[in-house]
């Protein structure tokens, strides 16, 4: 007996009703509509489930991030305007400014003067907008910052929190680890002042080629850039147990009852295989995986109608012949029934193929609920849109 | 035979593709690193990013720090493929400079070549492009190694800061092997033996960021060469006025079921199509007024594979992508 794939359905409007769950991370490869997901479960949070909800963007496309009403990166949540709320329900917006919140989270750990001094670096600076991995941990930061206050206190209802266009979907996790450990690093420490380095006695033995290697990497890095790292660094000494700390607290958040994730993909190989890892990475690491949501995925109107009967009724009326060969002699009605049948025929294959990739992941994880949201004709860019999807999304 | 103006791009050796995530930029890196092998040539299809995506698409195993053969095009030809890691790469330029010998696996595993990479992202960018330089420009016997080379780069979101590495290394020596390298690597960039090419389909998303990208490279005095449109169907139904009562008669006269359900099934497809083809209509506008020779590519509904990969390299044959 062939294996039943029918995956237990995603129910997201009760994870959305759920007031136990405060958090709902959006995650997947790059462009298979995250932010729409986020989005459209943002509002439909606070319109049918009255939840006072914010979703935290990361680089939404321009016409959706018009919709939401954000038009610059802006860390502060803005309401949404045109929101049919119910009850309690509100949506506010953001985009991460990532930049900002680093600045925010040094201002938090350290004196004023201090906090200048540090701004001031030329390594901060680069690396508060460049060093890979900044926007995920900031994006995570963010969500520690936001979830912090307790809803009792007037703090968020239900957070959804979409991730950024990582190069690995998993980078956000790893992300605040490597940074912390990075700002950590004994390695850090080492080069810079090796006077520190008395306990490590691996090290120690490999003093000589060590040397070397920092000789080497004094002359590829320069003097300057190591100069500012080393003042970088014995300014930011203080803050190291502190980020640290921060870095935990926010995987701690994500393992708790409260967070709900859910993967996003496409009926495409990649983003299929993507959603596979991340499944299994948050099994690994005991984080709530609530189910996978499934967009752009195509539909037959006429599912009885094979693909093979309806490509040979479009030759049958004299398609698929070149469309300038013998095409004044058809009536036009015909040729266009061709072109119908022949749409008809290739969204058949189509399906099918998309149906054969997403089995892989069910196969795979039999266990996880799916949700499908329907390809739409055209870009969702405005609240009408969302709450189409919204409405797919809890079908 | 073509009628698109002839554009510098033609004559480029180091071709980077770029793209949207989802957009299909490996697939189409290694359809054009086919096409420009075709007729006896030899070209390396490069990957940067640690995804292992060359391998995938050719279902082979990972490809290791080694150049393999990984493709032989229908009339002679071949296609190798290298899966560039930065630490590889550094280990392998400290070594040429200052003979760190066993020393280097050591410092690899204790994480100091991650630590270097890390306090300077430039550093590891450099790397990457350096090697793809050292391929480019590689002779045996004063032959050069490859007649091409195709880089699958880093997606549109950080192509710029990937390419424009003397930016990128500014804040590092002002003197040393690593400066010289970044120079030289950013004089080929800019030369006209290189070529970017930006993937997209036509979706609004891509589009916009497409558009972005060409922007930003043009800023930076980077030889922009084609944007390439994945994934185009037909334009089956554009501006057709589709009744009911015409369909029915269509499908009775193919033998066909032409019930109430099947016909207004079948219209709200077509109708779906059109909007479809509307949306497409107004994105391509907007290409086009970026001003670049357009690349189309069409979509493969049973999936790419290595036919599908071959029917691709076929697409950019016939719009005049030839090796030289």
């Amino acid at each position: 007996m062939p294996r039943n794939l029918t995956p237990p359905k995603l129910d997201l409007d009760a994870i959305l009703a759920d007031r136990g769950i405060r958090i709902v991370v959006c995650c997947g490869a790059g462009g298979v509509g995250k932010t729409t997901t986020a989005a459209a479960l943002a509002l439909r949070a606070a319109e049918r489930h009255g939840r006072r909800t914010v979703v935290l963007t990361i680089d939404p496309a321009r016409r959706l991030a018009q919709s939401l009403g954000l038009t610059e990166l802006d860390n502060t949540p803005r309401p949404v305007t045109g929101v049919k709320a119910e009850g309690d329900g509100q949506l506010h917006a953001m985009m991460l400014d990532m930049k900002r919140t680093f600045d925010e989270v040094v201002l938090t750990h350290t004196r004023p003067e201090k906090a200048q001094e540090i701004f001031a670096n030329p390594f901060y600076q680069a690396m508060s907008s460049t060093f890979a991995g900044t926007q995920e941990y900031m994006a995570m930061e963010k969500l520690s910052q936001l979830s912090a206050v307790d809803v009792a206190d007037g703090g968020w209802d239900l957070i959804v929190v979409d991730t950024p266009p990582s190069r690995s979907a998993l980078d956000f996790l790893d992300a605040p680890r490597r940074l912390s450990k990075f700002l950590d690093s004994r390695m850090l420490r080492m080069l810079l002042a090796p006077a520190r380095s008395g306990g490590l006695s691996v090290l120690r033995m490999m003093g000589a080629s060590l040397n070397v290697f920092g000789r080497a990497m004094r002359k590829i890095l320069g003097g300057q850039l190591l100069s500012d790292v080393s003042t970088f660094v014995a300014s930011f000494d203080s803050m190291f147990g502190g980020f640290a700390e921060r870095a935990e607290r926010t995987y701690r958040v994500l393992q708790a009852r409260q967070t709900a994730f859910l993967v996003v993909a496409t009926p495409e190989q990649d983003a299929i295989r993507e959603a596979g890892y991340f499944a299994g990475r948050l099994s690994e690491e005991r984080m709530p995986l609530a189910g996978l949501v499934l967009n752009r995925v195509h539909g037959l109107a006429v599912p009885d109608l094979s693909a093979e009967r309806s490509a040979g009724g479009a030759e049958a009326l004299g398609a698929g012949g070149g469309a300038g060969a013998g095409g004044g002699k058809r009536s036009a009605g015909a040729s266009l029934a061709a072109e119908v049948l022949l749409l008809h025929a290739d969204l058949v294959r189509q399906v099918a193929r998309e149906q054969r990739i997403a089995d892989q992941f069910r196969r795979s994880h039999p266990a996880v609920p799916v949700a499908e949201v329907p390809a739409q004709p055209e870009d969702v860019h405005d609240l009408e849109g969302l709450r189409g999807i919204g409405t797919s999304l809890a079908a | 035979m073509r009628d698109a103006p002839s554009s510098g791009w033609q004559d480029a050796r180091l071709h980077v593709v770029t793209g949207k995530g989802g957009t299909g930029k490996t697939t189409v890196a290694a359809a054009m690193a086919l096409t420009l092998a075709s007729g006896g040539r030899r070209t390396l299809l490069i990957e940067v990013e640690g995804r292992q995506g060359i391998a995938q698409l050719f279902d082979v195993p990972p490809l290791p720090y080694q150049e393999r053969k990984i493709a032989v095009p229908p009339d002679g030809g071949e296609v190798r493929a290298l899966a560039v890691d930065a630490e590889e790469a550094l280990l392998e330029y400290l070594e040429m400079f200052y003979r760190l010998g066993g020393a280097g696996r050591m410092l690899k595993r204790l994480g100091a070549i991650d630590f270097a990479t890390t306090i300077a992202p430039g550093l590891r960018d450099v790397l990457l492009t350096g090697k793809v330089k050292e391929a480019v420009t590689r002779t045996d016997k004063s032959h050069r190694v490859y007649d091409a080379v195709v880089l699958d780069a880093p997606p549109t979101g950080r192509i710029g800061r990937f390419l424009n590495v003397t930016a990128e290394v500014a804040g590092l020596a002002k003197v040393g092997p690593i400066k010289s390298q970044s120079e030289g690597v950013a004089a080929l960039l800019r030369s006209p033996m290189t070529a970017v090419h930006v993937v997209t389909v036509l979706e609004d998303m891509p589009v916009q960021e497409t558009i972005d990208a060409i922007g930003e490279l043009e800023e930076l005095d980077l030889p922009v060469g084609t944007v390439i449109v994945n994934m185009t169907r037909p334009p089956l139904l554009a501006g057709a006025k589709l009744t009911q009562a015409g369909l029915s008669r269509g499908l009775a006269a193919a033998g066909l079921p032409h019930d109430r359900a099947t016909v207004t099934g079948l219209l709200s497809e077509a109708r779906d199509q059109q909007s479809r083809l509307a949306q497409e209509g107004r994105l391509r506008e907007e290409l086009d007024e970026v001003g670049r020779p357009i690349l189309e590519l069409p979509f493969l509904a049973d999936g790419v594979g290595l036919s599908g990969l071959f029917t691709l390299a076929d697409a950019l044959a016939d719009q005049g992508v030839h090796g030289h």
